[in-house]
C-alpha cells in the first residue's frame, strides 16, 4: 500500500528528466540556426568585406599637348580620346609587346572605364594636361582578382583568365610599387555596371529606398486605416466576412502574382512607366497590405475591452474611443506588423522582375519615378553575372541589404519604444 | 429534514415566478418624479431572452440597489439604462426607458449625449493609460464643458474632492492613473464619471475588485454623491445594498422579482424569493 507521496515521488525523477529533455531540445534547436545563421553571415562577409578594396595601378600617362590636337583648352580636354591615351601609354610602358592579340591583352589591365574616369579628372583639373604624369587608373576586374589572390598562378595557363604574360606585366607594376589596392569609392557611389570593377550597389540602395518609401507612405496608412474599420466600425455581416476570408488569403498568395497584377493594371491599363520605383512600391504595397491589415486587426483586438467601456462609458463616439485609447494602445503592435511587412517586401524580388525591374539600368534613380533596380535584384543579377569580380560584389550587396533591413527594423523599434507608454 | 423542505419550497416558488409569463413584480415599482422610468423591457442575446418585463423607476437623489444571484440579469439590465449593451452585436432591447422623460432607445436620442448624461462607473477599475489629470479631464474636454484651462483644473479638482481622492493625489495629477491602487483607481473612475456632471450614475459591482477598506471609502462616497446625483448600483454583497441604498431591486432569473424600500425588502421581504435570497437559503 503506497501512499500518495510514494506515488509522486516515484513519479518525480520522470518528470523532471522530462523537462530537461525538452530544454535540450530547444538549445539545441536555437544552436542550429545560429550556426546556420553564423554560417551564412561569416561565408558572405567573408566573400564580401574585400569589395571594399579595389585595384588600381599607376601608369605614366601622356598628356602632352600633342594628345590634345596642339592646344589644352576646355574643349579639347574634353574631347580628347583617352582611350588612346591609356592605349599609347601601356605601349609605351611595355614597348616589346607586338602582336594584335597580346596588345589586346595588355589593355586589358586597365578597365574599361578608366578613360572616362581620367576624362573627368582632367576636367576636373585642367592644369593636369600638358605634361607625362604618373596618374592611378582603375585595373580590370582580372588584374584586380588575381590581386586579391583568387587566381592561382600555378594552374596551367589555359585555365586562367589571365596569361601568363598578363601576370609577367602586373608583377613588374608590383616590382615597382605601381600596384595599390584603395578604398573603392566606386561602389558605394555608383549604379550597375557590366564592368565589374565598374559595378556599383548606390544605384539599387536608391532604388530600394524609394521603394520601400512609396511602399509604406502607401501600405501603412491605409492598412491601419482598413484594419480599424474592419475590427472596430464595420457591422458584422456577411460582406464583412467575405472580405476577411479574402484579406487572409490574399496574405498567402505567391508574390509574383502581385507582380503581374501590377503589370496588367499599373503598367497596362493607368500607363505607368517600366522599372520605376513609383510602380515597384505600389506593387509591393499590394503585397503587404494583407500582413499589415492582419496584424494590425489583432493589436487592436488585444486592446482591453475595459478600455473601450471607459471611453463609451463618458460619452466618447465609437471613432473618439478608437483615435484616442484603442489606437495608441495599439500603436507597438501595429507597428510590428508594419515591420513584418516591409522587411518583406525590402527582400522581395519576384513581383519587381515583372514589372521590369530587372533591366540593367547604370543611372542612379534620382526620385521614385527615375528607372532604377532594387538591391535584391541587384544580388539576383549579379549572382547571374560570370566575371569572378561579381562574386564579392554580390556578397557585399547582400550584405548592404542586410545593414538596410537592420536600419528599417531599429527605426521601427525606436518609433515603437516612442509610442510604447504602456503604464 | 427541514432543510429539504426549504429547499423543495423555494424551488416551488422558483417555478411559479419563472414558469409564469404573467408574473407581476412585487411592490412599488413607481416612484414619485422618478429620474428615469424603464417599462417593460425586455433584453434578448439572440435568441436566449435575458431580461423579463422588468418596470421600475428610479428615483432623485436616491440610491437604487440592484441585487440577486448571478446571472440573474442585473448587470444586463443596468447596461440598457446608458445603452452599453449596444456594443454588443447581439444584444437587442424592447420596452420603454425614459430618461426625465425622454425615450432613451428613440431615434432622436444621441447615444453620445445619453451617455454624457448617464455616467457609468464598471465592476473592474479601467482608468485609462493617462495621467490622473487626463483621466478626470477626458470626458469634460471630449464635451467641451470647460471653457478655459482654469475651469477646467477647477473642475478635476473638485471632482476629485468629491471622489474623495483629491488629498491621495493632488502632488501626482500627471502620474499614471494605472499607477494608482486599486480602491484609488475605482475613485479615480467614479471622479471621471462625476466630472462630465451627469444626471445618473450607473455602477456595475463597483466594489467587487476591492478590499474591505477601499470597499468602506466607496460606499461612504456613494452616500454622499447621493446628495447631488441618483445613482443605480448592481452588487452582490447584499449588506452593501442594506448600507448604501434607500431602494432594493431583487432580480431572478431575468425577472424583477421585488422592489421596495431597502428597509422594507432587508426586514419584512414580501416575496418568498426575495426571502430566500437575503436569508442566504440559496442564491
Amino acid at each position: 500500500m503506497s501512499t500518495q507521496r510514494q506515488i509522486v515521488e516515484s513519479t518525480l525523477a520522470r518528470r523532471y528528466a522530462r523537462e530537461s529533455r525538452f530544454q535540450w531540445y530547444g538549445r539545441i534547436s536555437i544552436l542550429i540556426g545560429i550556426l546556420f545563421l553564423g554560417f551564412l553571415l561569416v561565408t558572405t562577409f567573408l566573400n564580401g568585406y574585400k569589395v571594399l578594396l579595389q585595384t588600381y595601378i599607376q601608369l605614366e600617362v601622356d598628356l602632352t599637348p600633342a594628345q590634345f590636337g596642339g592646344e589644352i583648352t576646355e574643349e579639347s580636354i574634353a574631347g580628347a580620346n583617352y582611350d588612346g591615351i591609356i592605349k599609347s601609354s601601356l605601349r609605351a610602358e611595355f614597348p616589346d609587346v607586338s602582336g594584335r592579340k597580346n596588345r589586346r591583352a595588355l589593355y586589358g589591365l586597365i578597365s574599361n572605364g578608366a578613360k572616362y574616369d581620367l576624362r573627368d579628372m582632367l576636367i576636373e583639373n585642367p592644369a593636369m594636361a600638358g605634361d607625362i604624369r604618373p596618374i592611378w587608373l582603375l585595373a580590370d576586374d582580372e588584374v584586380d582578382v588575381f590581386m586579391k589572390g583568387r587566381i592561382d598562378r600555378n594552374q596551367p595557363e589555359a585555365n586562367r583568365r589571365l596569361k601568363d604574360n598578363a601576370i609577367g606585366w602586373i608583377d613588374r607594376f608590383i616590382e615597382q610599387g605601381r600596384v595599390e589596392k584603395r578604398f573603392n569609392v566606386p561602389f558605394f557611389t555608383r549604379g550597375d555596371s557590366r564592368e565589374p570593377e565598374q559595378a556599383g550597389i548606390f544605384g539599387a540602395i536608391m532604388g530600394s529606398f524609394f521603394t520601400i518609401m512609396v511602399c509604406m507612405l502607401l501600405a501603412v496608412p491605409i492598412g491601419v486605416a482598413a484594419a480599424v474599420y474592419l475590427q472596430e466600425l464595420a457591422p458584422k455581416n456577411r460582406i464583412t466576412d467575405l472580405i476577411e476570408v479574402n484579406i487572409n488569403n490574399l496574405a498567402a498568395v505567391p508574390s509574383i502574382i502581385f507582380g503581374l497584377l501590377g503589370l496588367a493594371i499599373f503598367l497596362n491599363v493607368f500607363g505607368l512607366p517600366r522599372s520605376v520605383p513609383l510602380v515597384g512600391g505600389m506593387v509591393l504595397s499590394l503585397m503587404t497590405l494583407p500582413t499589415i491589415i492582419i496584424s494590425s486587426r489583432a493589436a487592436l483586438a488585444a486592446v482591453p475591452p475595459s478600455i473601450r467601456e471607459a471611453a463609451l462609458g463618458v460619452g466618447a463616439s465609437p471613432i473618439q474611443t478608437v483615435l484616442h485609447h484603442v489606437l495608441p494602445l495599439a500603436m507597438p503592435g501595429m507597428l510590428t506588423g508594419a515591420i513584418i511587412g516591409l522587411a518583406q517586401a525590402l527582400g522581395e524580388t519576384a513581383p519587381l522582375l515583372v514589372i521590369g525591374m530587372v533591366a540593367f539600368i547604370v543611372d542612379v534613380p534620382g526620385g521614385p519615378m527615375d528607372p532604377g533596380t532594387v538591391l535584391p535584384v541587384q544580388i539576383y543579377l549579379w549572382s547571374d553575372s560570370p566575371e569572378r569580380a561579381f562574386v564579392e560584389r554580390t556578397s557585399a550587396a547582400i550584405l548592404v541589404l542586410l545593414a538596410f533591413l537592420v536600419a528599417l527594423n531599429s527605426f521601427i523599434v525606436l518609433l515603437r519604444r516612442k509610442l510604447e507608454r504602456r503604464w | 429534514m427541514n432543510e429539504q423542505v426549504k429547499s423543495d419550497s423555494s424551488n416551488l416558488l422558483e417555478r411559479e415566478v419563472v414558469d409564469n409569463p404573467d408574473f407581476v413584480t412585487v411592490g412599488d415599482i413607481a416612484v414619485e418624479n422618478p429620474a428615469m422610468t424603464c417599462r417593460d423591457v425586455n433584453v434578448y442575446y439572440a435568441d436566449k431572452q435575458a431580461i423579463f418585463d422588468v418596470s421600475v423607476d428610479i428615483g432623485r437623489n436616491e440610491v437604487i440597489a440592484m441585487i440577486g444571484p448571478s446571472g440573474c440579469g442585473k448587470s444586463t439590465f443596468l447596461r440598457c439604462l446608458n445603452r452599453m449593451n449596444d456594443t454588443i452585436e447581439i444584444c437587442r432591447v424592447t420596452g420603454d426607458i425614459a430618461l426625465e422623460g425622454e425615450d432613451i432607445y428613440a431615434r432622436s436620442m444621441d447615444v453620445v449625449l445619453l451617455r454624457a448624461r448617464v455616467g457609468m462607473v464598471f465592476q473592474k477599475p479601467n482608468p485609462f493609460p493617462k495621467s490622473v489629470y487626463d483621466n478626470v479631464a477626458y470626458g469634460v474636454r471630449l464635451h467641451g464643458l470647460a471653457r478655459n484651462k482654469s475651469e477646467l483644473d477647477d473642475i478635476v479638482e473638485q471632482s476629485l474632492k468629491k471622489a474623495g481622492l483629491w488629498n491621495e493625489v493632488n502632488d501626482r495629477l500627471d502620474k499614471p492613473g494605472t499607477g494608482l491602487s486599486g480602491g484609488q483607481q475605482q475613485r479615480l473612475c467614479i471622479a471621471r464619471a462625476i466630472a462630465i456632471s451627469p444626471e445618473l450614475i450607473l455602477m456595475d459591482e463597483p466594489c467587487s475588485a476591492l478590499d474591505p477598506i477601499a470597499t468602506a471609502r466607496i460606499e461612504d462616497l456613494i452616500d454622499e454623491l447621493r446628495q447631488q446625483y441618483s445613482i443605480a448600483i448592481v452588487t452582490h454583497s447584499m449588506q452593501q445594498a442594506a448600507r448604501v441604498s434607500q431602494r432594493t431591486a431583487y432580480f431572478h432569473l431575468g425577472k424583477l422579482v421585488e422592489v421596495g424600500p431597502t428597509n422594507d425588502i432587508f426586514t419584512k421581504p414580501i416575496h418568498g424569493l426575495t426571502e430566500g435570497y437575503i436569508t442566504g437559503r440559496f442564491g
